[in-house]
């Protein structure tokens, strides 16, 4: 494969063809915020909108997960108007997260906290009013818990799972009340998940984390 | 959220082995059949029993939770038996400034069920509409066929008084 040389952020960096934006950026160590991007997916889902950027000769901000490096692309991750973009987005699924980071599995390496250090967000953010989604936390395997209320809706192990040939897991319902769920609601210990413990792996926050790490 | 409808009749268990043994005959087993599999199957059984999911999901030989997804994804299709009753609360804008939401929590209450679910007795299934075209005797709630007006939370302990007294009746008669 064939290499591409860009400038990301005033840096000249070279990736492999056919790679998007934003792993160009993180393999070269220049940070975009992202949630539900993963490398070997094909099909981005792009849902979690944190990772915009603009690119010079575009009229409007791109999600860097989707879009495809070019020779010569210019593309800046501190534009104002790709950061308002991220910004809200941010804001709006910590309007709904329980921010409780002291008592979380996750803290420290929450790709949430990292997004919103980056972003200069508050985690306690004013801007929208704050509504929990109040759900029952399921402890049902021997070797994790899932949290729907710390959950992103990322999708990422929703995929894995998936992609694994197990399928335990999936998005159920939708609007507000959107989650990951096994079928009928049915607690993830009884459903045909085989406690491979990748999904918890792939959760970028606090919302699938290991019993041993509680 | 979990989902616990009404236990399945024997009459449309045998509906749902009949809609399954025949399943191969009007449907290829590709995945872009699953929501006209889904549908003729409601057609057929009167909703989505956990039982016709699992079947469906393993005549496409794709996971249940995909089914499932799939299913409470759209508001067409349903995962309870239709009640005897239909109770549907208006949500329209009318209604809602009217206090749609506090009618809605009171038939909620009332009969221990959510929105879109059917109780154990298979009586009553609650669920919402947008504006039945009646804003003026807002907040609304359709029962059946018939239009309700100006509801508030004593008016619905009344009209479910007037069931249970209907059904007292009958069983006495009978
Ligand atoms: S990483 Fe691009 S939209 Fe989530
Ligand atoms: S809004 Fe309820 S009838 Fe119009």
């Amino acid at each position: 494969m064939s290499s591409i040389t860009l400038t990301i952020d005033n840096k000249k960096v070279t990736a492999p063809e056919g790679q998007s934006i934003l792993w160009a950026a993180l393999d070269n160590d220049i940070y975009i915020p992202n949630l539900c991007a993963i490398r070997e997916r094909t099909d981005p889902a792009a849902s979690c909108r944190l990772c915009f950027v603009e690119v010079e000769g575009k009229p409007m901000p791109v999600t860097a997960c989707t879009e495809p490096i070019t020779e010569g692309m210019v593309v800046n991750t501190k534009g104002t108007e790709s950061q308002s973009l991220a910004r809200t987005a941010l804001e709006l699924l910590l309007a709904s997260h329980p921010v409780d980071c002291g008592h979380c599995a996750a803290n420290n390496s929450c790709e949430l906290q990292k997004a919103a250090k980056h972003l200069g967000v508050k985690l306690n953010t004013k801007r929208y009013r704050k509504l929990l989604k109040e759900l029952p936390i399921d402890d049902s395997s021997p070797i994790f818990i899932y949290d729907p209320n710390k959950c992103v809706l990322c999708g990422k192990c929703v995929w894995k799972c998936h992609e694994l040939g197990i399928g335990a897991i999936g998005f159920a319902y939708r609007g507000f009340d959107r989650m990951v769920t096994s079928f009928a609601g049915q607690p993830i210990g009884q459903s045909n998940c085989n406690q491979c413990m990748e999904c918890v792996s792939i959760c970028p926050v606090g919302a699938l984390v290991a019993k041993e790490n509680t | 959220m979990t989902d616990f409808p009404p236990e399945i009749t024997k009459e449309e268990m045998g509906k749902v082995s009949l809609f399954l043994s025949n399943i191969n005959s009007t449907f290829s087993k590709e995945r872009s059949n699953l929501i006209p599999i889904l549908q003729e199957a409601q057609n057929r059984i009167g909703y989505l029993p956990h039982e016709a999911m699992l079947g469906i999901a393993e005549f496409l030989d794709i996971p249940d939770i995909d089914v499932y997804s799939v299913v409470t994804f759209y508001n067409q299709f349903r995962l309870n038996p239709p009640g005897k009753h239909s109770i549907r609360v208006c949500m329209g804008t009318a209604c809602h400034v009217g206090g749609g939401t506090v009618i809605m929590d009171a038939w909620k209450r009332r009969l221990g069920i959510d929105k879109r679910q059917t109780t154990p007795d298979r009586e009553f299934d609650l669920d919402t509409v947008a504006c039945v075209g009646c804003c003026a005797m807002a907040p609304v709630t359709v029962i059946d066929e018939e239009v309700q007006g100006k509801i508030s939370p004593t008016r619905v302990d009344g009209i479910l008084l007037g069931y249970q007294i209907e059904r007292k009746k009958e069983s006495q008669s009978s």
